[in-house]
């Protein structure tokens, strides 16, 4: 037997497949990949750090930058860990604005994934499609917050404006034109033949051995299991919605795909039963901790002006506590640990990132499988590498 | 339901384990004694803990012991969680549960990385946000904000496995 000798292949930082800053060292023996090792932490930012030394209100933008293909779910997923611990809880009205907000954040996210793992592959005429729609939630965001992709939208105890008779207008126009532009994305690529020739079958994971990976959300959904947080432990109402959980058979990139473009579908369909059914009311609790007096108060009444300054620069402090809770991002179950201290700082805020423990699973998907097909896998996974390396 | 099920089922197989209950704003919570920790991870993965979601590491920086190590479990069957907290001291090795879920072995890297908490039999632990010749442990409190080497450059020379 003669010794076989293998290269090792360095994929990224700069690597425009790997999303971001995903550095992978890839041993191949030939075209085969025999091992391969993550190494992440070049976006770090230490926000956790950061965090346990801003008031909690000043947190909230950090919170963007996670996931900041999907920002407004890092802002209700934060928001609501704080809230508990408060033992508050937003309107009604909110809580539907908020899942608007969050639906259009996995709409966004979804999109950016479509466009740049099609693209990967090497189907480019999808990503024109994919950011043409994206634009136009984008205008949405833009309408209701004033931001496009970091809306910071969702505050504790509530959100930060109400929306806007254009806004509604124009989210319900979206929701009726989305399903056709849905169908264009399928005819594109779900029935092609060079599209599903370097999806099926290439990084297929068990359920068993996803679950032990701790992969979530649409990875997960991939395999079998029908586990999301919104069905399992509703938050903000999306219990009062009707939707479903897509689930694949094989986990393979094929089946991520699918899984994803029907959650596209599911998403609208929670958009438009929100917009449908928006609650009458206010937007922002009438915690006087949180709500921020209005501008003719504050000009004509001195402990409103006081209690803004004491908002705004001293912070809100947060009962003595510890809790979970957890969220549905667009790339899985997004957690925060938050530890409260009686102070307006939280003691330590640990946040689970679901790609995190996605990319933990790579060398397992990766082995065994060509190095054009690791392109293909990355892409299915969806990184967002602000979530990763915080 | 399942909890006291649980709990049940791991005082039987390794009494005196548990030393403390709780209820975290509706997830249930055990302190488990450090001599026993392995073996109460191992029951409870037994017992159909089969995702382990998160480790969370906390400095409580006066205290000793001086660290909390708490592991989030998740059942896929019936949806259910239990954290499992632990103590541990500065220079105390914890036993690495990734032998159990392969999600321990980046918790625990990060952990290791950021709050300097050494385990015991894991494959790969190695800094994982930081770079490998930094110096200190982020997230402990006592890790300065601010000062004259807070922020030394990155020098790819000293650092030995760079592809």
């Amino acid at each position: 037997m003669t010794d076989r000798k293998t290269v090792t292949l360095n994929m990224g930082p700069h690597h425009p497949a790997t999303h971001g800053v995903l550095r992978v060292v890839l041993e191949l023996d030939g075209e085969t990949i025999v091992n391969a090792t993550p190494v992440i932490g070049y976006l770090h930012r230490g926000i956790e750090k950061i965090c346990e030394n801003r008031t909690y209100q000043q947190i909230l933008p950090l919170t963007d930058r996670l996931d900041y293909a999907a920002a407004s779910a890092n802002n209700m997923g934060y928001c609501l860990a704080v809230e508990k611990l408060m033992g508050i809880e937003a309107p009604k009205r909110a809580q539907y604005l908020r899942v608007i907000m969050a639906e259009f954040a996995r709409i966004m996210g979804h999109h950016l994934w479509l466009g740049t793992h099609a693209l990967d592959i090497g189907a480019m005429t999808v990503i024109f499609y994919a950011f043409r729609d994206r634009e136009m939630v984008m205008a949405m965001n833009e309408e209701i917050a004033g931001y496009r992709l970091t809306p910071s939208f969702i505050r504790i105890g509530g959100v930060a404006y109400d929306a806007t008779d254009d806004f509604i207008l124009k989210v319900r126009k979206f929701v009726e034109w989305f399903p056709k532009a849905l169908e264009g994305y399928h005819q594109l690529l779900t029935e092609n033949k060079i599209w599903t020739t370097r999806t099926m079958n290439i990084g297929a994971i068990s359920a068993e051995e996803a679950i032990n990976y701790g992969m979530t959300g649409p990875s997960l959904r991939g395999a079998g299991v029908a586990y999301d947080v919104r069905k399992v432990f509703p938050y903000s109402s999306y219990d009062d919605f009707d939707f479903k959980i897509p689930v694949g058979e094989n986990g393979d990139v094929y089946d991520r795909y699918l899984v994803r473009m029907e959650e596209f579908k599911q998403s609208i369909n929670i958009i438009a039963q929100a917009i449908e059914n928006l609650p009458s009311g206010p937007v922002m609790t009438d915690n006087p901790w949180l709500a921020n007096p209005s501008l003719s108060e504050v000009q004509n009444d001195l402990s409103a002006l006081i209690r803004r300054f004491m908002i705004n620069a001293k912070g809100v402090p947060v009962p003595e506590g510890e809790l979970y809770s957890a969220v549905e991002g667009a790339k899985g179950e997004l957690g925060f640990y938050l530890v409260g201290d009686g102070s307006e700082h939280p003691y330590r805020l640990k946040i689970r990132a679901p790609t995190f423990y996605l990319a933990s699973a790579l060398p397992r998907l990766l082995v065994g499988h060509m190095v054009a097909d690791a392109i293909a896998i990355i892409g299915s996974l969806d990184f967002v590498l602000g979530e990763i390396d915080r | 339901m399942q909890i006291d099920k649980a709990v049940s089922a791991l005082s039987e197989k390794c009494p005196d384990s548990i030393l403390k209950r709780a209820d975290r704003h509706g997830t249930p919570e055990i302190t488990v004694a450090g001599e026993s920790f392995y073996k109460v991870m191992e029951t409870l993965r037994g017992l159909g803990f089969d995702m382990l979601t998160d480790v969370v590491g906390m400095d409580l920086m006066p205290r000793t012991p001086r660290f909390n190590l708490l592991y989030l479990l998740m059942s896929m069957e019936d949806f259910s969680r239990l954290a499992v907290r632990l103590q541990a001291d500065e220079g105390q090795e914890v036993p690495s549960v990734s032998g159990i879920w392969h999600s321990a072995n980046w918790g625990e890297r990060e952990v290791f990385d950021l709050l300097g908490i050494s385990f015991s039999g894991h494959p790969d632990l190695r800094r994982i946000l930081t770079w490998e010749n930094f110096e200190g442990h982020p997230l402990r409190k006592d890790f300065p904000l601010e000062g004259k080497d807070f922020d030394k450059p990155f020098d790819p020379d000293t650092i030995s496995d760079y592809f």
